[in-house]
């Protein structure tokens, strides 16, 4: 680029008589105008980017937030013990016979009788539309967790079908129920009036957040708690394996490694891996742990083995970030009253540097937790995660999902209502992050030393 | 004897060389650890990883190798017609290892005594059944050569497994005696302890050649593979991306072409949004804004870099697609009928630049911050204005850099996975229009590998090719941009 000098020499005649300094010629004018523009385009390039992370935070609570309240139809069930417990025994076995399909002719009495003051034009066999195909379940598993139950009338709580769930946030509106099966606009009128009387309510939904996936066709009774351990066993096996794999390569790279060529080849190697895009660490993964090593697919212990892989080299950076900046005087004093090399790294430098290792470790792990690619080649998607594990080895070794992959999951499937479950998850998902990040921040505005 | 009880014995018989050579050396300098060369607890630990470093890594190599070779050995007893293939080889390999494993399983189980086990045929017993009733499911009922075979299978473990035990167990009190027997008040055990956790530095610093290794070996095999079964003119230049899933393969087609443009294009419209928004944003973040806006804002752009890739896409799919159809779409605001659905390359470009503005901001505040001020107070001097100065000394001095920064840029997004998998569609085109659906490399990779496809057949395959290209493309652009921002920073330090 050449330098434009006709524009910053002084003018080539010199005689300014007449002319104020105080006015601006053209030429100043001009360039001034020009330095106000250059400006104005930083102010809005920056402008640009923060309204579009506001548009992005926007959309994610305006559309998630509505996933963390469900929409529960109240009624009193009559629980008659000629149909639940026909010996009269109470015996538990007998009770758990009756299956869920006996308990929705009671359910559908019940509702027969809550709308008994409605006028409407709905069928009595119709009715159980407006519930969740889950309520004949919830019934049950109530009635077999407490027997004495049977014979009495007892008010429940069931959760409203997904589209009157959606009615009752305004996603679903009359129109839309002329093409629909589950449910008529005649469905909507009987939701209006139980909700003025307190029979239909929205509450805060805890299963969303503790709950198991349910299958594509009730979006209502979805939740993100198993692939929410999932997550969990997968950065435990990070943890374990990137933090002291990675901080012992660093101490090697920093403090004891001879200048060759070998370790040249792995530095470079290094930060060539951590530009390295995370689905061909899926590939590895497939390759290696699956096809190579037979370990279970979808197991939260190969996601965590292929994101311990994608996590090591940030670990390895930032560690041998944070040994850097340890200053040379301490090795010097440690080597001065006798320690060994190897004393002085363990006794001395590393506990020094120990605050900026976590940071960093806290930073890669918050990647890991986010990082969805890889996990769709290793079999995390498409596997509805609907148990929670029975224990420790379960929890690694059974097919799970994880929280990404679940997000992803469900906006794959076809139901609208699953929309909102996603951008819900994606809620949870960066109250995890935001978590971890504001534990590194403190942890290195607490403890980080300046020299 | 099951592994877990070899190690078992390995860390008592570490324990007790921990305490015997501690207490040796410590002995031998009358109780008095000023006389000896290391401070004891050095003895100790020298004899346990005596003790238990060698026998570890023999067992662990044990492990790996024993079921590899005999595997092998019993290769050749199949019969003759299966040996000539080599997925139908491993089939029946499978088949009898699992048939082994779940033998020993009913015999610890005790369905079945170990005589039992041992003398079972055929046609007295439902191998099947019994296996089943332990949760070893089989794909058909057992044949007696196969049975065979599992059984010599069993018998080679076997033998094998007390071999190991014997082996590593000798091993472990060989090393243990070995190190007591070394150790005296003036044995330097501290520099082998030293050297042993030396090593163990070493090890975890050549994880990192490993997986690179591993991907290189991963990728490379399953190419060669596919290439034998589909020819290479066909993928780099085949102009239509259509494999088939019905079939065994065979009439395909498995173009490269289409997915390196639909790549290609959205890389760029992405790289047409971040570059300039970045480059603008970092340069008045950097030469122009208050320490407290820039306090405020800096982190605000950064925040960007932190958020998941499957929100971006969860954002492209479901926010602003349907908002570009509303505007471009056959019944939108402009009533131009450009775009037919709201995945298209334009959507996931848009997206994919966004998530890319805090990358290409903060690369090159740190490169226009590396210039010298000396320069800038130069410039400043000679009477331009500070634009002048930023665009005619400093941006020409930050170029190299700059360039690096892009070129970075630019290989995240074309590895990037997310983002296109659900905001670009699926079809996969050589359309000029950025209102199309396409597809790219990676969301191929992912469609092929998550498919119903066999394992072994060209359409699953093609995905470690479409890996390896991705792998090669990245790698390089990486080493060309570290190599140009090094290069770069070595002029100014």
């Amino acid at each position: 680029m050449t330098l434009e000098t006709a524009d910053i020499t002084p003018p080539a005649t010199p005689s300014g008589k007449g002319k104020s300094l105080l006015t601006q010629d053209a030429r100043t004018k001009k360039r001034n105008a020009a330095e106000i523009r250059f400006k104005a385009y930083g102010i809005a390039a920056l402008a640009f980017s923060i309204l579009f992370l506001a548009m992005l935070l926007f959309a994610i609570v305006r559309n998630g937030v509505p996933a963390f309240t469900q929409t529960f139809v109240t009624i009193e069930v009559e629980l008659p013990a000629d149909v639940l417990d026909k010996n009269g025994n109470r015996d538990i076995d007998d009770i758990k016979k009756v299956s869920t399909f006996g308990y929705n002719p009671l359910i559908q009495d019940a509702l027969v009788a809550a709308t008994a003051d409605i006028e409407t034009e709905v069928a009595d066999g119709d009715l159980k539309k407006m519930l969740s195909s889950s309520a004949g379940a919830t019934v049950r598993n109530a009635v077999i967790a407490n027997p004495d139950l049977i014979g009495q009338t007892v008010e429940f709580e069931l959760l409203a079908s997904s589209r009157v769930d959606g009615y009752m946030k305004g996603r679903v509106v009359r129109e839309d129920l002329a093409r629909d099966r589950n449910l008529d606009a005649a469905h909507l009128d009987i939701v209006d009036a139980l909700s003025q009387t307190g029979g239909v309510t929205r509450k805060f939904n805890w299963d969303f957040i503790l709950g198991a996936d349910a299958s594509e066709s009730r979006p209502e009774q979805a939740g993100m708690g198993v692939a929410m351990l999932g997550s969990v066993f997968m950065m435990l096996v990070v943890l374990l394996l990137s933090l002291p794999i990675g901080v012992a390569a660093s101490i090697y790279l920093e403090e004891f490694a001879p200048q060759n060529w070998i370790t040249d080849l792995i530095e470079v190697n290094i930060s060539n891996l951590a530009a390295v895009p995370s689905i061909v660490f899926g590939i590895l993964g497939l390759a290696v742990f699956i096809q190579f090593a037979h370990l279970p697919q979808s197991a939260p212990l190969v996601g965590g083995l292929t994101l311990t892989l994608m996590t090591l080299p940030t670990i390895v950076i930032s560690t041998r970030a944070s040994l850097k900046a340890v200053p040379p005087s301490i090795r010097s004093a440690a080597l001065g009253v006798g320690a060994s090399e190897m004393q002085t790294v363990f006794h001395h430098v590393l506990p020094l540097a120990m605050p900026g290792i976590l940071t960093g470790t806290i930073i890669g792990l918050a990647q890991a937790l986010g990082e969805t690619a890889p996990l769709l080649l290793i079999g995390m998607v498409g596997y509805i995660a609907s148990n929670y594990p029975d224990g420790i080895a379960s929890g690694f070794l059974d097919p799970n999902s994880a929280m990404p992959a679940q997000i992803f999951e469900w906006a794959k499937r076809a139901d609208p209502a699953y929309y909102e479950r996603a951008w819900g998850g994606i809620i949870i998902l960066l109250v995890f992050l935001m978590t971890m990040n504001i534990i590194a921040i403190i942890l290195r505005r607490r403890f980080e030393r300046r020299w | 004897m099951p592994a877990i009880w070899i190690i078992a014995v390995i860390l008592v018989i570490a324990t007790v060389g921990y305490f015997l050579a501690r207490g040796r050396a410590l002995a031998s300098a009358g109780s008095d650890p000023r006389k000896m060369h290391s401070l004891p607890v050095y003895y100790g630990t020298n004899a346990a990883i005596a003790a238990a470093g060698p026998a570890l890594l023999v067992l662990l190599a044990w492990l790996i190798a024993q079921p590899l070779l005999i595997n092998n050995s019993l290769t050749q007893y199949l019969p003759a017609d299966i040996i000539g293939d080599a997925g139908e080889t491993s089939l029946a390999m499978a088949d009898v290892n699992r048939i082994a494993g779940g033998l020993d399983l009913v015999v610890a189980q005790g369905a079945m005594t170990v005589e039992a086990a041992k003398n079972l045929s055929v046609e007295t017993t439902d191998v099947r059944a019994e296996l089943a009733a332990v949760g070893v499911a089989l794909g058909a009922d057992v044949d007696a050569a196969t049975l065979a075979l599992a059984q010599r299978y069993r018998g080679a473990t076997a033998f094998g497994n007390i071999l190991k035990a014997v082996a590593v167990i000798g091993l472990s009190v060989l090393g243990a005696g070995a190190a007591y027997a070394m150790t005296n008040k003036d044995f330097r055990a501290r520099r082998y302890v030293e050297s042993a956790v030396k090593m163990l530095l070493i090890t975890a610093a050549s994880v990192a050649v490993l997986t690179t290794v591993g991907i290189v070996l991963s990728l490379v095999f399953n190419t060669i593979e596919f290439f034998r079964a589909f020819p290479a003119s066909d993928f780099f230049f085949g102009t239509r991306w259509e494999p088939s899933f019905s079939g065994r393969g065979g009439n395909s087609d498995l173009g490269f072409l289409p997915l390196i443009w639909g790549t290609l294009f959205i890389s760029i419209i992405a790289l047409i949004v971040a570059v300039p928004v970045g480059l603008f944003a970092a340069i008045y973040l950097s030469e122009y804004a208050s320490p407290r806006v820039r306090s405020f804002a800096k982190p605000m752009v950064e925040l960007l870099a932190g958020v998941p890739t499957i929100v971006y896409g969860l954002f492209a799919l479901l926010t602003v697609g349907p908002l570009l159809l509303s505007a471009f779409g056959a019944n939108g605001s402009f009533h131009l009928g450009w775009m037919s659905g709201g995945t298209a390359a334009m959507t996931a470009g848009l997206v994919m630049g966004f998530m890319l503005i805090p990358f290409v901001s903060s690369l090159s505040d740190d490169i226009i911050n590396s210039v010298p001020q000396s320069m800038r107070d130069g410039s400043l001097g000679l009477g331009a204005t500070h634009s002048e100065t930023v665009r005619q000394v400093i941006l020409p001095a930050a170029l190299p850099g700059i360039v690096g920064a892009i070129l970075l840029a630019a290989s995240r997004a074309i590895g990037e996975t997310m983002i296109v998998v659900m905001g670009a569609g699926a079809a996969a085109s050589l359309s000029m229009n950025p209102f199309d659906a396409m597809t790219t490399v990676t969301a191929k990779i992912v469609s092929q590998l998550t498919g119903d496809g066999e394992f072994n057949s060209p359409e699953t395959l093609v995905a470690f090719a479409l890996g390896m290209t991705l792998f090669v493309i990245t790698l390089a652009l990486n080493i060309v941009a570290l190599y140009i921002v090094r290069k770069y920073r070595e002029q100014y330090e």
